[in-house]
């Protein structure tokens, strides 16, 4: 079993909004960010890889097997974390606890969700209604990481989390990714710091997958720099992936293997490939 | 061992950690037949990604700095001097006729340039 997520011609129609058709890997063992705007498809994807959603049309393999034919042990190889929790609000940790023992059955691994608790230092005596937003998505991630699941699903996890939050969870994903049995796909409009960690990068725009790379290769491809309008006269239009223009000049966004090698360009970020590309089109 | 990446590094990622562990190697504070840190230990402890390590050690195993045993991890190989002062005799060279191209169009005598030598030697071995 070498891929851990196998689309092919994956599709669903939501009213007006299209997803698909799309074809996507995963190979096994690596981190894969899923990014695009907000309503391109990301969550869409996800429900449908969790089989809460059934596509119109196409094949959906995770760790080798159609979805269609999971049994219930199978499920349990599979882990997500939303952007909240979705359990009763009045449950405490003991409350969850007992629930997920009971549901998980053999692969509930009750040490590793203690350890998990206590390094989050989440409260014992209070009910999820009193929890803050951080601590909501430590207990779903906890609870994710604590039934010896192969796949990671994270849909717009780490959103609106403050950036100590966010360094912890990234310190997880990275200790959970060692065992290259592991595989981790994280959906997200923003990357910031999870973007360092990942592997290939997979860009969803209106419903369509525009492509997925190696994140390496993505980054090293564009430059950005600030030119007068005069000398972006001279820039190879082929060269221009996208540009905000001011009353002062432009900043644009070039493909490096167009333009001449002695044009000093800075490097890129995902976020930035992501605007830039958008914003591009539009014009 | 120490690995430093800097983001202001006009060099990518991979090949910041390359020359460092080559550096390390060359230097003898790596060992031959000692064994390298996991391609995912790395990545973690970096925070890069996996590809991103395992590029660093696959171009120092085309290289031959390194070899890997499946299953086992990546060993630094033993190094050949002779050849390598050999290799390093020839990016010598390469350097040289470089430098004596542009002393020709700057017109920098042999002595101009012998003296610039041995100040920069000067400066660097204040500097360390």
């Amino acid at each position: 079993m070498q891929n851990a997520i196998e689309l092919q011609g994956l599709k669903k129609r939501l009213g007006n909004f299209v997803l698909g058709p799309i074809d996507l890997t995963v190979p096994r063992g690596c981190i894969v960010g899923y990014i695009g705007e907000n309503g391109a498809g990301k969550s869409t994807t996800i429900k449908l890889l969790l089989n809460l959603m059934i596509p119109d049309q196409g094949e959906i393999k995770l760790l080798g097997k159609d979805i269609r034919e999971f049994t219930p042990q199978m499920k349990k190889d599979i882990a997500y974390v939303f952007d909240d929790l979705y359990l009763p609000e009045d449950m405490t940790l003991k409350n969850v606890q007992n629930f997920h023992r009971k549901l998980y059955g053999q692969a509930w691994q009750d040490k590793t969700f203690s350890e998990l608790i206590a390094r989050f230092s989440l409260p014992n005596n209070k009910t999820i209604k009193h929890f803050s937003r951080g601590m909501r998505m430590q207990l779903g991630l906890a609870l994710a990481l604590s039934h010896g699941a192969k796949l990671l699903l994270l849909d717009e996890a780490t959103s609106g989390l403050d950036p100590v939050i966010r360094d912890d969870v990234l310190d997880l994903l990275l200790e959970y990714i060692q065992n290259e049995d592991h595989t981790i796909l994280v959906s997200s409009h923003i990357l910031s710091d999870l973007e360092k960690v990942a592997d290939y990068i997979a860009f969803i725009h209106k419903g369509q997958l525009l492509f997925m790379e190696t994140k390496d290769e993505l980054v090293d491809q564009y430059g950005i720099t600030s030119l007068s309008k005069e000398q972006l006269a001279e820039i190879d239009d082929k060269a221009i992936v996208g540009k905000r223009p001011h009353q002062f000049g432009v900043e644009v966004m070039l493909k490096r293997s167009l333009v001449p090698s002695d044009l000093e360009l800075e490097r890129v970020s995902v976020e930035d490939i992501m605007v830039y590309m958008i914003k591009g089109e539009r014009k | 061992m120490n690995i430093q990446i800097k983001n202001s590094s006009n060099d990518p990622i991979y090949l910041q950690i390359k020359n460092q562990i080559r550096d390390a190697i060359l230097n003898g504070e790596l060992e031959a037949d000692e064994l390298l840190p996991s391609i995912r230990f790395l990545a973690k402890e970096l925070r890069v990604s996996v590809i991103t390590t395992k590029r660093a050690y696959d171009e120092l195993e085309k290289d031959g700095f390194i070899h890997s045993v499946h299953g086992k991890g990546s060993f630094v190989a033993p190094q050949n001097l002779d050849l390598m002062r050999e290799r390093f005799l020839k990016k010598i060279e390469s350097n040289i006729t470089e430098i004596l191209r542009y002393a020709k169009l700057a017109d920098v005598s042999h002595d101009e340039l012998i003296e610039m030598i041995k100040t920069l030697e000067d400066e660097n071995a204040e500097c360390n």
